[in-house]
């Protein structure tokens, strides 16, 4: 069977997964996967639908089985465990709740049937309504709750027995805007305040960025990165990545040597290691960083523009750019409302825009 | 740092993955073969046999189709292929138009009693089909008080067929066309309005063409009942044959099984075609359904709302006279002569000569087909739609379930003589017993059945069973706390539908039955035979009276339960 973990690795990794794969008829859902969760992480799963995020996190529940690949949760290998016998509390997008029974039997569902004194259980149930925030919930049916409410009732079920493992399959998304950003607020406060081992699925890049200890990008069966939130915005490793996550502009460059990409008629400078000459590559460049000034400063880096559009966000303004040389895309940049007050940013004024180079990534 | 990517080699060789399989999914496992096994044995054993006697001679030796060149050789088989086909279609064309105007005038007018009328219209449901030919008899027999009406046409042959057929697919075409015009998109209407799109138009380009696939299914269902039902043209053909008559005679008459067995597949083979276009249409009927859908509220318009209005009395006093006939002539001592009320077809005729122990029997068979029947569908239904792996037993469960639909009841009983009569079957200890009558009617009305349960349990949502294993609860006692109860209104409908046809069904009993097994629908077949018209009347009364009853109850308990045990359904938000 499975080698023991890594010695490297050992330790601190909770969760191992390798080689995961798992195809559906002709249509390749995950290729060979590997992934470790430390103890008490929160790791989320993003991507877009049909990246097989929700297929792996499944996996890992024992609901689907890999055609390939390893699991070892805890140091136990549970490849070949039935859901049952695995060790994991599990909240759904629809909240599955049982309709016909109270908001305490629902949390006390599982309790039951370990045997538990009536006093003990009952204990648990009012302890865990009392941390989800729903202390008086217990008499009344899922159906006279909210959504939200809803929601957290299947989070205190799923965590009822105190599972090594919680697994949160889009558990935000049948809910609505404002809900949704309360709830993902208190889901990882309660998170990090029991260090409980926990694996998110999501499509919203926002829930992952606020949420997540790591997150795991995923396209396609594959994982793309892997990385803390930062890294995945600032550093993303793959032009997947960079498109995927937050707003980006993407420019076709041709390397000059050095630090110099010619982009159309410009040659912009970029802090990063040497290319090879005549290599075609893509640069990306967040909207925020670029910087928009109305009076030209011949400042290093910047260049003449004019303003094509301003699209007003509330806090920010969305500002399309024209540059005036020749053969370059139009830009995107975003500038804080202030700011855009400040210099009275409008259709058809000229400006200069400075494209710092740090903030300049190389993909190929 | 970002770890990008990383393409580790597998941990372990990219052999197939086998999940230990636990001892509960064994026994789902298990259990969902056991169904199998049972619907292989007690639906297609029968049809096999059918089959097989087809193509053998009386001794038993195989004779190819030679069964078939001598029964197509015979005129009288043409004629009965052709009258079956001819009276079924002329049924249909009939009773489709007449229903269509019913639900159009229950679903697009403001006229009053739309409740009442509903529920007139569904009482033939609750009668034998023999109880709408005795009272076409009384009315417009030798010695009917309308029968100058026919202007010497008999009733006895195609008209009194048709008119009782009419009479007795009517609810089953209704209650399709109904659901398919409340199934229609409010909004379609509002945008045609808003396009000033005259009345007509509206009609022929939105309300038809939404109820087509119902119109479809609607015909299929009444032509499927016609060509397979043989209470009627027992009763009322006189000399008229037809195909489910003729196996009657070939099995009861002349014990010729090869014979019977070679006219059920020729009877087989339109209703077969019929369950085919049904099928597909059904599927369509769903697809067009959207979870926006807005129900369509109808506007008053006083000349429309009246002339439905009055349509609907002329057909719901229609209904009510064949109804009333047959109860009336259960009342009086002898029609037309002497119409005193009395009781002695009760009394006389049903007790003292020990017939109503036949009733009796009707009422066990019937508790015993909804009480086992429903158990054994739901459960049926709930392991092919929430539990894991299997999936070719489930193919053949999903396949076998959906068979008896297309099988008439004269076929399914001939192949339940054929099957469980025969000497090497280790069953054949069921022949005539109250078992064999079960078993058969449970069989006969499984299909829709099980469609009634699978759609309550698509309803539920997936993960239940995903949730439960998570808490580590065994999937059985979620069935029991949480499935069972959220499903129960369904579950409830499919007993009562099963009660309802059990006391009425007689196509596939009465190859089945014994003297100390008859069933109350064969019993009036049986009084009616021997001119015995009153107390046959009085037994289809009585059938009448205890569905009603089922129903009644039904009702009640249905909403006790909605109101009481159930008050989760009707939540708001606190």
């Amino acid at each position: 069977m499975t080698a023991p973990a890594p010695a490297s690795s050992a330790g601190t990794a909770f969760l191992h997964l390798a080689g995961i794969s798992k195809s559906f008829g002709k249509f390749e859902a995950l290729k060979s996967v590997a992934l470790e969760v430390k103890r008490g992480e929160m790791v989320v799963f993003l991507g877009p639908s049909g990246c097989g995020k929700t297929t792996l996190l499944r996996i890992v529940a024992g609901l689907e089985t890999q055609d390939a690949g390893s699991i070892v949760q805890d140091g136990r290998d549970v490849s070949r465990l039935p859901a049952i016998k695995r060790d994991y509390g599990i909240v759904f997008q629809s909240y599955a709740l049982f309709p016909n029974l109270t908001i305490r039997d629902n949390v006390a569902y599982g309790l039951v049937n370990r045997k538990q004194g009536r006093k003990a259980i009952a204990d648990r149930v009012r302890e865990l309504l009392k941390l989800i925030g729903l202390p008086d919930a217990g008499p009344k049916y899922p159906g006279q709750l909210s959504g939200g409410q809803q929601q957290r009732i299947a989070l205190a079920r799923a965590l009822a027995s105190a599972p090594g493992l919680l697994l949160l399959d889009e558990p935000l998304s049948a809910l609505d805007a404002i809900e949704r950003v309360r709830l993902r607020g208190e889901i990882r406060a309660l998170q990090q305040r029991l260090g409980v081992t926990t694996i998110m699925v999501t499509h919203d890049q926002e829930e992952a960025l606020s949420m997540a200890d790591r997150i795991v990008v995923m396209n396609a069966g594959r994982i793309e990165q892997v990385g803390t939130p930062r890294e995945i915005y600032e550093f993303p490793a793959t032009a997947f990545v960079a498109d995927f996550v937050g707003k980006i502009n993407v420019l076709s460059a041709v390397a000059e040597g050095g630090s110099r990409f010619r982009v159309g008629a410009l040659s912009l400078t970029v802090a990063r290691p040497d290319i090879t000459a005549g290599t075609a590559v893509k640069l990306y460049l967040r909207p925020e960083e670029i910087g928009v000034h109305v009076n030209g400063a011949a400042k290093l880096d910047a260049w003449p523009a004019r303003v094509a559009k301003v699209e007003f966000l509330g806090a920010f303004c969305l500002v399309g750019i024209a540059l005036d040389a020749a053969d370059v895309p139009p830009l995107v940049a975003n500038v804080p409302r202030q700011v855009a007050d400040g210099i009275g940013l409008a259709a058809g004024q000229a400006i200069t825009v400075s494209l710092p180079p740090g903030a300049m990534r190389v993909l190929g | 740092m970002s770890t990008p990517a990383v393409a580790l080699p597998p941990a372990i060789a990219p052999a197939k993955v086998t999940p230990h399989v636990h001892w509960q999914d064994r026994l789902a496992h298990g259990l969902l073969l056991l169904c199998c096994v049972a619907l292989a044995l007690f639906l297609v054993g029968p049809l096999a046999a059918i089959l097989v006697k087809s193509v053998q001679d009386k001794d038993g030796v195989f004779v190819g189709l030679q069964q078939f060149r001598e029964y197509f050789a015979t005129g009288a088989l043409q004629r009965s292929i052709w009258n079956t086909l001819w009276v079924a279609t002329t049924v249909t064309a009939i009773t489709i138009p007449l229903a269509f105007t019913y639900a159009y005038a229950l679903t697009r007018s403001c006229m009053r009693g739309k409740m009442v009328f509903r529920v007139i219209a569904l009482t033939p449901i609750l009668a034998p089909s023999l109880l709408s030919a005795i009272s076409f008899i009384q009315w417009f027999g030798t010695q009917g008080l309308l029968k100058g009406l026919l202007g010497g046409a008999s009733i006895y042959g195609p008209i009194g067929i048709i008119l009782s057929a009419i009479y007795a697919t009517f609810p089953h075409a209704l209650m399709i066309v109904l659901t398919a015009l409340l199934l229609s998109d409010g909004r379609l209407y509002e945008a045609a309005e808003s396009l000033r799109t005259p009345t007509m138009r509206k009609f022929f380009t939105i309300t038809l063409p939404g109820a087509k696939y119902g119109l479809v299914s609607a015909a299929m269902v009444v032509f499927s009942y016609t060509v397979s039902d043989f209470g009627i043209p027992k009763v009322i053909g006189g000399n008229f044959n037809i195909l489910a008559v003729d196996i009657f005679k070939q099995v009861i008459g002349m014990q010729n099984f090869n014979k019977g067995a070679v006219v059920s597949l020729i009877l087989l083979f339109p209703v077969v075609l019929a369950f085919l276009v049904d099928w597909s249409m059904q599927g369509r009927l769903q697809a067009q359904f959207t979870a926006r859908a807005v129900p369509y509220v109808p506007k008053r318009d006083r000349w429309f709302d009246r002339a439905m209005f009055g349509y609907c009395c002329v057909i719901a006093l229609l209904l009510l006279l064949v109804l009333g006939m047959a109860i009336y002539t259960s009342f009086i001592k002898l029609w037309p002569y002497d119409k005193s009320f009395s009781l002695r077809h009760y009394t006389y005729g049903l007790i003292d000569a020990g017939v109503i122990n036949s009733f009796f029997n009707s009422l066990k068979m019937a508790c015993f087909s909804a009480v086992f029947g429903t158990m054994f569908i739901f459960a049926a239904a709930y392991l092919l739609e929430k539990t894991r792996g299997v999936p070719l037993t489930k193919a053949a469960v999903r396949l076998l379930a959906a068979v008896p639909m297309a099988v008439p009841g004269m076929v399914l009983g001939l192949g339940y003589i054929l099957f469980f009569n025969h000497p090497d079957n280790p069953l054949n200890g069921l022949y005539h017993t109250m078992t064999i009558l079960v078993l058969s009617t449970i069989v006969h009305y499984y299909t829709s059945c099980h469609l009634t349960a699978v759609t309550a349990l698509k309803a539920l949502d997936n993960e239940f069973e995903a949730v439960s294993a998570s808490l580590k609860v065994p999937f059985y006692k979620t069935f029991f706390r949480v499935t069972v109860p959220v499903c129960l209104p369904a579950i409830l409908d499919i007993g009562r539908y099963l009660f309802v046809n059990a006391m009425v069904t007689i196509s596939a009993v009465v190859f089945l039955y014994s003297p100390s097994t008859q069933l109350a629908a064969v019993a009036i077949l049986n009084m009616d035979e021997a001119g015995e018209i009153g107390a046959a009347a009085a037994m289809a009364t009585l059938i009448v009276a205890s569905s009603t009853m089922v129903c009644v109850a039904y009702a009640i308990v249905t909403r006790f339960l909605l109101t009481r045990t159930q008050q989760w359904r009707n939540t708001t938000l606190a």
